[in-house]
Order: C-alpha cells, then structure tokens, then sequence
C-alpha cells in the first residue's frame, strides 16, 4: 500500500516529522517499506500560459511561443513538442531553473531563434516513468507565474507500507489513518459521505445465485456520463502517488474510492449487458476475455458476474474486456459487492493473475462498506463526468454476511500473556480508537469486533492490537524460569557434531548441497533410484530428489576441479529420499568424497594420489567412534557408479549401511570428470550407535605371539582368511594383526603371500607351547581346506 | 719396581692421546687388564721381601688407581665429545612445515547450527528433527494455516502432489514434538527448509533454527528477555540493541518480527541495513492456542513461545559473508575460511 502523506494528514495529522511517523507505523506492526519524495528536485519551474505559436522558420518540427510566466513581458521559447497550443497552462523551465539529472535551462539559440526557458513534458519533470508524448498540459485555471511545485503540492512524500496479510484493513487511507489515529490518540477526520439522490428510475435486475460465495451486490445505473470528461490533477496526482496510472474518469474514480475507502468498485457499460446482471458460478466451457485482453477458459469453481447471455467479469477479480467502460461508453453500471474471502481465495491466482481487487477480496473487505463506497463514487462521478443516477440495487443474504463477532478478554489473561497488567482505561481506549466497541466488565471487558477485522476472532487477538498499540518495546523483559530437571546421559550414542569434527581432522571440508538435483545427474549415477519429483520445480535441475549424496559431492568435484582445486576433500551430512511417495523413506546419511593426492603437496615426497583404502582408512576412523568397529563389515557387492573391482558394500550388523569405493570410469567419463574419486556414503544412523566401554581384568601372565605366512590365490579375500583364523584360534586370542600382504618374486604367479601375527594370553596362567601349536596347527590346517592356503617356510 | 714411574707416565699420555673409545679400552687391557702391566706388577709382589711388600704394594695401587681415574675422565669426555658429535649430524631445520594430513573444516552454516543449538541447549533446551519431505497438515493445517489461507502466498511452496510437499519451515518439528510429549516443552528444530525462490538474495534451500517453550506461565516477557538474551550471546555483544515489532504469523499470537541493531554499521546506516540503521533477523510470538487445540494442550493451563531464524542470514551477519549463494556453491576457497 502506497499513499501520499499530504492525503494521509488530511485524515490525521499528528505532530510527528515523516520519518516519525513512518517509525511510529512500522513499530505497530505496518512496516514502511519506503519514503520518497514524490517528485524529484528540481527549481525554477513556474506555470506559464502559451501566448502565441508560430513555425519556426528553419525547422519543421519547431515552433517558435511566447508565453506568460508571470512576469510583465512575455518570454519568447522554442517549443518541440506536437501537442503545444495557444492558450495551454503548462509547466515552464525560466532560464537559470534547474531540472531532475541536475539540468540547467539556459539561454540558447535554436537554429537561429532565441529560446529563454523551455515548456516541460511530465517525463521531463520526473513525474512519469516514461517518456511522454507531449509537454503536460495543465487545468485551465492554473495561476501563470505560480511556483509550480506549490501549484503541485509536490513538497509530499509518498510513504510505501508493507502489510501482512492479515491486515486488509490497512489497504485503504481510512484504514492507515484508524491506525495512526490510535497510535497518536488523535481524532480521525473522514470525509463525509452523503446519499446522493436519485434523479432516474432507471436499475437494473440483480440476480445472487451464490449468496454464500456474494452475500451482498449493490448496483446502480448512472446515465450520460461523459467519459471524455478530464480526471482532476489533484486526483490523476494522488492516483499517481498511490502508484495507479490514470486511465480515464470512470476508472480513476473506482481507483480513488477503493484507495480512499478499500472497497473495489466495477464499472460496466450499461450498454454491453444483456438483461441483469447474475452472480454466479462459471459453467463448464465458459470463456472471457479479461480487460487485459488474455483470454481465459474459466474453471467452474470460479464466481462470476455474468449478464443473462454471457460472463462479464471475474468475481473480485477483473472485468471483462466487452463490458468495460469505453470512450463511446454514456451508461454505466456501477458494482459494490461483497465478496468473501474464501471465494476470491486462490483465483487470480490460479488464473496468473494479481489485482488490487483480489488483493483486497482475498484478506476480507469490510462488508458494510458497499453503501459508503458506491455513494461516495456515485457523486464524484456526477461531478467529474456529469450525468444522472439511478436507484441503488443493493441484494444481500444476511444469512451469509459475516456474523458480528464478541469477544471477552479477561484482564487476568491480559497479563498473564504480556507480562504486565494494562491501566483499564488504556485498553479500552485503544480498543475504541481501533473500532472496536468495548465495555467494561467485572474481570475486563466485552469487545465487539468492527466488520472490517477479519483477523480478530479470540482472546488472544485482541491482546496483540494493544500490546502492538502499547508497544511491543513497551513491555517487560524477563528470563523464563524453569526446573533444574536432570535427565540421563547417552554415553554409548556418537553424536553427529563428533562424526563431523572426525571427517575435519582428517581432512575433509564439509558441503551442503541442495536437496534436489538434475535428474539426468542421478540416472548417470543411480539408475535404478527412485526418488520423488517436484511438481514445481525451479528449474529442471533442481527437480528430482536426490536418492544419494553422491550426485551432490560429484557436482561440487566438479566444480572445483573446474576452479583449479586439484586435492579436494569433501563430506556432508543430509537426508536421503528414495520410493514413492506412499512408501518414501527419509534416511540420514554421512557421504564423503576424496580426489587428488593423498597428501596436500609438499616437501616431504610422496605425490601418490588418494586411493580406496585411504579413504576406507577415514571412514574406519568412523567407525571406531562408537567403540565396536567389529559391528561393520565390508563385502565385494557391484554399485552402478562404482568401479566393480573396487566397490565395498558396507554392512553394519548384518544389514546394508552403504557403500564405498571409486567411482566407475565409465561413469567419470560421462559426467566429464577427468580425475579419479573414491566415495563413501554411510548411514548416520549406524555411526551414531555405540557402546559404554567395559572393563575386562589385565593378566599378569605374558602374552605368546606367532606369526604366520600363507600363500593363497588372489581372488581369496583377506577378511576371509582373518575370518578362519579368528574362528580356530581358541578363546584367548587377544590381538590379530594383518603385517604383510605381498606378490611378485618368491610368491607363484596368481598366488599372494599373507602374514598374520596372532597374540594370545590367557587371564590366569601361562599359556604352554603345545597348546599354542595346537592352535596353530588348526589354524593351518583349516586355510588349507578352506582356501588352499600353504604355510611359508 | 724401578720403572713404575716411567710405566705409569707413559700409559697417562697414552691416555690422553686416545682418539676414541675403543682405543682407550685397548690401554685399560693394556695396563689394567688381567695381563696389564699394572697387574704383572702386583703380580711380582710375592717376589719382595716382607718389608719391601706393603710400600711397594701402596705404590702399585695408587699407580692403579690413578691410571683408572684417568682413563675414567676419559672416556668421559670422549663420550660426550661422540654424542656432541652425533647431535650435531642430526641437527634438523626445525622451521619445516610437519607432515601429514590437512585439516578439513567445518561449513560455516554447520558452525553457526552448533552455536544457536548450544546457546540453547546450554540452558535446558533438546534438540529435535523431522522429515523434510512433509505432509500438508504439518507444514500448514496444524499450525493455523488452512489451504486458501493468505499465508499460504507468504512462503512458495514446493509440491510433490496435492497434499506432499516440503516443507517450508521447520515447524512440523514443533508440531510433532507437542503431539509427542507434554509440557514442559523446550526444543530447538534446526534443519534444511524449501521454498520456491531463487535470485540474489534467496535460495530454494536454505536453514532454519526455530525454538518453542511451553510451560505454566510463560508470557511475551519471558520471550522477550529469551530472544535478547540469544542474540546478545550469537553475537557476542551485550550492548546489541534489540527491538520486537508487531507481524504476523498464523500460528503465533500475538507476532513479532525481531530487528538487531545493524552489527555492519553499528546502527549508523549502510547497504547491508538499507540505511534504516536495523536488520531484520527473527520471526517470534506466542504459540497460538489454534496450535496447541491441534497438540491436545490445554490452552487455559499452558502457554509458549516460539521462534525462528534463517541460519544463513545470522551465518552472513556474523561471518560478514555478502553473497547468500556462496553457501551452496561449495567453493573449497570458501569453505576453508571457516575452518
């Protein structure tokens, strides 16, 4: 909502400065989004009166006036404008003035002829946007010689409020000085509305089929207009300060009334309409072409002013372009109604459309303004374009008509929920100058609710109008008071905080990247996830939900691979979406991805680049968090982005946790990427468990050590042999270490050689050797008929 | 017995000149050994009178005992002179950057999650998350926001189906827990929040904390003093001025939007304030009883509060980050200013 201080003051003028006020308004709950001027700076300009026009004699597009500015002799000024014509009031440029872009008009020649001043365009003065066609003709009544800012009343400011939704109220001058009125403690003056009389018996017959939807139509016909007739200055300017282009009177006039009072007004041409006018539901197939010549299929559920044949207009929406007042319009229909909210709710925008009307409908237009508001449009109409009224139709639903609402606010309640109790007087002052009607009562007071507060419906809401009255910085400061409750500590849990700070010290930088993703992106990662698609995405790369981290941590690769960053080390945390929407699951996940060099560069050597068992090293880091790094296990499984010779399902206790291993060079090649990447991504909620640590008694008996070599076929996997040997070792194994894995000379081709050292001690004695050689000789035995494994000499 | 004086100074100078460990040994073995000069000497002993015996015994000894001593300092000194020597081979250039691994470092909205989390945990608040993938009742009808409700405009939504979305706050949080557990209630919900927007100053993705205390008798007062209390500790300021202004929310009533003093300018007006000298940094206001009737609160006993702010706008205030979008860029030269 923008307006015009000056017009704001002639309603309530308190003695604040602009910037004051503008605070004092935003501090109740109405911010001021902006202050400006409503012109530019400029000086020196005057009105003048065109005296005489003439060709200029060397230009065809030139002519050559004298004008009145005021002063004893005429002042003689090449004018390029079509439009100038003797006799005009314009808007006059002396020498020595100054206009907006700081241009000084200065005595010059123009091919020949003398000019000393220069008659304006509105463009050229900032009151339009645009460049205008032709200098700004004023009313024929301006005062040549007058300051033409005065003559203007631009010394104002326009003062732009943003208004939260449930503030409707506001949308109007009346509302904004209501507000301020209570603010200040200050009578509120409105302009009188009278009933104009009526000098015709013509009506028109109003039929409601949706009283629910429209329980009140007022109508009146208005004959001879004169729609050629021209809008007054000072209306087109606070039109023009509202933000509201002037388009014609008729308009204009509906544009000032619901600026000035919040009530949309339509006016039709009687003469378009076909019988009366219906309110009611659209019917399946109907079409109507808006005002702003879009032609729309309208939805059934959509409310429309229809006449007997066909739409005329979208029910608080926007007009029709058929029955719209036009230059040869004599005959209007003047529409008041009242529209609920719930029926204007969602229309425009459903139809792409945002009106000062659905604006207004949409948050509650008070319904008893109809009257005021056709009667004040009704005589300014009759003023402006002349012509004779017609009786008022007015048809309404009581039933339908929002119901006068009573609300009890108790005092009690009152402070208990600010903090402070309220002097009696102060609230139901402020009630009273907000509208309500308010009397007292033993324990506080009985409120009427005005029809204009859609939003005031409980207790609650009544408690906010004064402390937002009151001032919210008026009230108490207080720290809330609550028991000291201890509650038990999880100690076995890790915590996501310590899971991150372990992928920072070694040495990965945490991304957080956008949920959704292009879903080309994840079919090249995961082509068989499936995942939930936005309906409205912003844009398509951003549609699908991401079923992994991967594609998340591959596109920030990427980007900083493509920003010369050769060593990156990446980790996020997040929620992962895969399934329908019926059987979705939302699953935190820990992913991480490595690429370049094991170590940043520098003097010590070692240039290697990362490389999967690096990075299954950091994620084992994660594991040994919780405390039981035996729950986790690895498993050879094939992932559609990873390499199959390097790709490790992860199983913790059992069941599937995530994966692990280097991206597939297939899928590199696709996405474009040049440099190898190992990648992890593991269930957050797996890390997250843990054990309290148990002690278990030292032994003071010494420990036996033997370490043993095998040489088996490449493809038998390690964790299997640790497996056997593990299983055959006895219960006093304390210690197995991997210290060796090797091929190449001395080991036959297709064969490597593993070297285990097993610890043993036993709690309360010394172990003897024959027991250990037992052990070890079932040991042997048993990588022998599993997995052909020979013993080294 | 006559030579002991030439024996005894010539094995001293030999000591002396010894240049290493092993040499000196050589000379102990020389005149101290089983078979040493020395020991012949006192060997010789039975050969002299009774008489001659003790003197020429003390002799003996003291000439013993003397060359030991000797070569005792020696090797002392050659020792340390050795491991002098070694210390100095190994000398290394200390001033070598160490080896290892780099440090990786948190994202700066992480940071700024886990210092709104412990201002409040600190003094008695959980945390609690939800799924981001919502259904319409939690994200809008539970909280006193019916479909065709203006509000809905105020935060674009992104839909998945009529009624699935995501959601747009964290306050499907809040309204779970209170469905979940009773009063005494307090709860932060930090977390990833969706809305349909994205040019300069918005991403479609951004974070949230939102906090609600309900209990007996907590008023606007206590939330006043809670949200100064918070925003005095983010910032580190207890001179930071705060400032509630009345708004709108549909599950909050009465509202506030909550302004800090500008931290860029200190309040004196510049770009970041759009010259108002004040930033806009949280939404607040006391639970609407609509919202407890949908948790099943008792309204009349009960009473809270509730907040929310953007993390990304207090990461920027804080971290005087000028561009919202570097947050999801993830540009390593970014991210590692907030390591």
């Amino acid at each position: 909502m923008k307006f015009s201080e000056q017009w704001l003051r002639e309603w309530v003028s308190p003695q604040l400065d602009t910037q004051a006020m503008a605070d004092q308004v935003t501090m109740a709950g109405l911010e001021v989004d902006a202050i400006e001027p409503v012109a530019k700076a400029f000086s020196g300009v005057v009105v003048a009166e065109v005296l005489s026009k003439e060709q200029h004699p060397d230009a065809d597009k030139l002519n050559v006036c004298t004008v009145n500015d005021g002063t004893a002799e005429p002042v003689q000024v090449v004018c390029g404008a079509p439009n100038v014509a003797v006799g005009q009031k314009v808007p006059f440029a002396r020498v020595d003035g100054v206009l907006p872009g700081d241009f000084r008009i200065r005595k010059a020649k123009l091919r020949g002829v003398e000019s000393r001043g220069m008659i304006c365009a509105e463009s050229e003065l900032g009151l339009a946007e645009e460049a205008s066609p032709g200098i700004f003709v004023l009313p024929a009544s301006a005062p040549p010689g007058e300051d033409f800012r005065a003559y203007m009343g631009l010394e104002d400011t326009i003062i732009e409020v943003d208004l939260t939704p449930n503030r409707g109220d506001c949308l109007s001058l009346k509302g904004i000085a209501r507000e301020v009125g209570a603010l200040n403690r200050q009578a509120v003056a409105a302009p009188t509305v009278d009933a104009v009389k009526a000098t015709l018996d013509a009506t028109l017959p109003v039929s409601v089929e949706a009283a629910e939807q429209c329980p009140r139509y007022m109508g009146r016909v208005i004959q001879g207009v004169d729609v050629s007739a021209v809008t007054p200055l000072w209306m087109v300017e606070r039109l023009r300060r509202s933000g509201v282009r002037s388009i014609d009177p008729v308009v204009d006039i509906t544009n000032y009334v619901m600026l000035e009072l919040g009530q949309p007004l339509h006016a039709f041409d009687r003469d378009n309409l076909d019988g009366g006018v219906v309110v009611r539901h659209a019917r399946e197939g109907e079409r109507l072409t808006l005002l702003d010549g879009q032609d729309i299929q309208l939805r059934p559920e959509t409310l429309l002013i229809a006449d007997q044949q066909k739409p005329l207009a979208i029910a608080g929406v926007m007009g029709g372009e058929h029955s719209g007042v036009s230059p040869s319009t004599r005959t209007i229909f003047l529409e008041a109604a009242f529209f609920t909210p719930l029926a204007i709710a969602g229309q425009a925008r459903s139809y792409g459309l945002h009106t000062d009307a659905s604006h207004r409908f949409e948050r509650g237009v008070d319904p008893q303004l109809t009257v005021d508001a056709i009667e004040r449009a009704t005589a300014l109409l009759l003023d402006i374009c002349g012509g004779q009224c017609g009786k008022l139709v007015d048809v309404k639903d009581e039933a339908y008509l929002p119901h006068s609402r009573h609300i009890s606010l108790r005092a009690q309640r009152l402070e208990k929920v600010l903090g402070k109790a309220l002097a009696a007087h102060d609230v139901s002052d402020i009630l009273s100058r907000l509208g309500f009607g308010v009397s007292s009562t033993a324990n506080g007071w009985e409120v009427d609710v005005p029809s204009w507060r859609f939003d005031a419906a409980i207790e609650e809401d009544l408690i906010e109008e004064i402390a937002r009255i009151h001032g919210y910085n008026n009230l108490p400061v207080r720290r809330p008071a609550a028991r000291l409750a201890l509650r038990p500590g999880n100690e076995a849990g890790v915590t996501q905080s310590q899971l991150r700070r372990q992928m920072v010290a070694r040495g990965y930088q945490e991304a957080i990247t956008y949920s959704f993703v292009a879903p080309e992106l994840q079919a090249t990662l995961l082509p068989d996830a499936v995942a939930p698609t936005l309906a409205n995405p912003i844009s398509n790369d951003l549609s699908v939900m991401r079923a992994s981290l991967f594609p998340g941590l591959v596109r920030t690769l990427e980007y900083n691979l493509n920003r010369q960053q050769t060593r990156v080390r990446l980790f996020e945390t997040g929620l992962i979406f895969n399934g329908q929407l019926d059987n979705l699951s939302q699953t935190p996940m820990l992913g991480a991805l490595a690429c370049g060099a094991r170590y940043p560069e520098g003097w010590s050597g070692n240039r290697e680049s990362v490389d999967f068992y690096d990075v299954k090293g950091d994620l084992e880091s994660l594991f040994a968090l919780g405390g039981c790094p035996e729950d986790w296990r690895m498993e050879p499984a094939p992932h559609p982005s990873l390499h199959p010779g390097q790709c490790a399902r992860i199983l913790y206790q059992g069941q599937e946790a995530g994966w692990l291993g280097t991206l597939h060079p297939e899928v590199r090649a696709r996405l474009g990427l040049k440099a190898d990447a190992v990648v992890f991504e593991v269930s957050l909620v797996a890390l997250s468990s843990g054990k309290v640590p148990a002690f278990a008694p030292l032994s003071r008996y010494p420990e036996v050590r033997r370490d043993l070599a095998f040489t088996v076929a490449q493809p038998v996997s390690v964790q299997s042999l640790l497996d056997t040997a593990a299983a055959n070792a006895g219960d006093y194994l304390t210690d197995m270490r991997l210290f060796d894995v090797y091929s190449g000379q001395g080991v036959a081709e297709g064969q490597k050689s593993i070297a285990l050292g097993l610890t043993w001690q036993h709690p309360s004695r010394t172990l003897n050797d024959d027991e250990i050689n037992q052990l070890v000789d079932s040991i042997v035995e048993q990588m022998q008929r599993g997995f052909s494994a020979e013993l080294r000499g | 017995m006559d030579h002991l004086p030439t024996l005894v100074s010539d094995a001293r100078s030999a000591i002396q000149a010894a240049q290493s460990v092993a040499a000196l040994e050589e000379l102990r073995v020389r005149y101290l050994g089983k078979r040493g000069q020395v020991t012949a000497l006192l060997k010789g002993l039975g050969k002299l009178s009774a008489e001659e015996r003790p003197a020429a015994g003390e002799h003996i000894n003291q000439a013993k005992q003397a060359l030991a001593d000797d070569i005792e300092a020696k090797r002392h000194q050659l020792e340390k002179a050795a491991l002098e020597a070694r210390l100095a081979a190994e000398e290394i250039d200390v001033t070598l950057p160490g080896r290892g691994q780099s440090q990786g470092g948190l994202h700066p909205v992480t940071r700024t999650l886990e210092r709104i989390e412990g201002l409040f945990t600190r003094i008695g608040f959980d945390v609690a998350v939800g799924p981001e993938i919502e259904d319409d009742y939690h994200n809008f009808e539970a909280l006193n926001i019916p479909a065709h409700h203006p509000a809905r405009g105020m935060a674009d939504t992104f839909y998945f189906d009529a009624t699935r979305l995501l959601r747009t706050h964290t306050s499907p949080v809040q309204v779970r827990t209170m469905k979940e557990s009773a009063p005494p209630i307090r709860i932060v919900c930090p977390g990833r929040v969706y809305r349909s927007d994205s040019d300069l100053t918005h991403t479609p993705m951004f974070h949230q904390v939102e906090g609600l205390l309900v209990d007996e008798d907590i008023s606007f007062a206590d939330l006043k003093g809670t949200i100064e209390d918070f925003l005095h500790g983010f910032f580190e300021r207890e001179d930071l001025s705060v400032r509630f202004r009345p708004s709108y929310f549909p599950f909050t009533e009465p509202s506030a939007e909550v302004d800090i003093q500008c931290v860029i300018c200190s309040g004196e007006g510049c770009r970041v304030c759009s010259h108002s000298g004040w930033l806009e940094v949280m939404g607040c206001g006391m639970v609407h009883p609509e919202v407890f009737r949908h948790s099943d609160i008792d309204a009349e006993r009960f009473s809270g509060f509730a907040f929310g702010m953007g993390a990304e706008r207090l990461a920027m205030l804080r971290y005087g980050v000028n561009d919202l979008r570097l947050f999801f860029d993830n540009d390593l030269r970014f991210l590692r200013q907030f390591a």
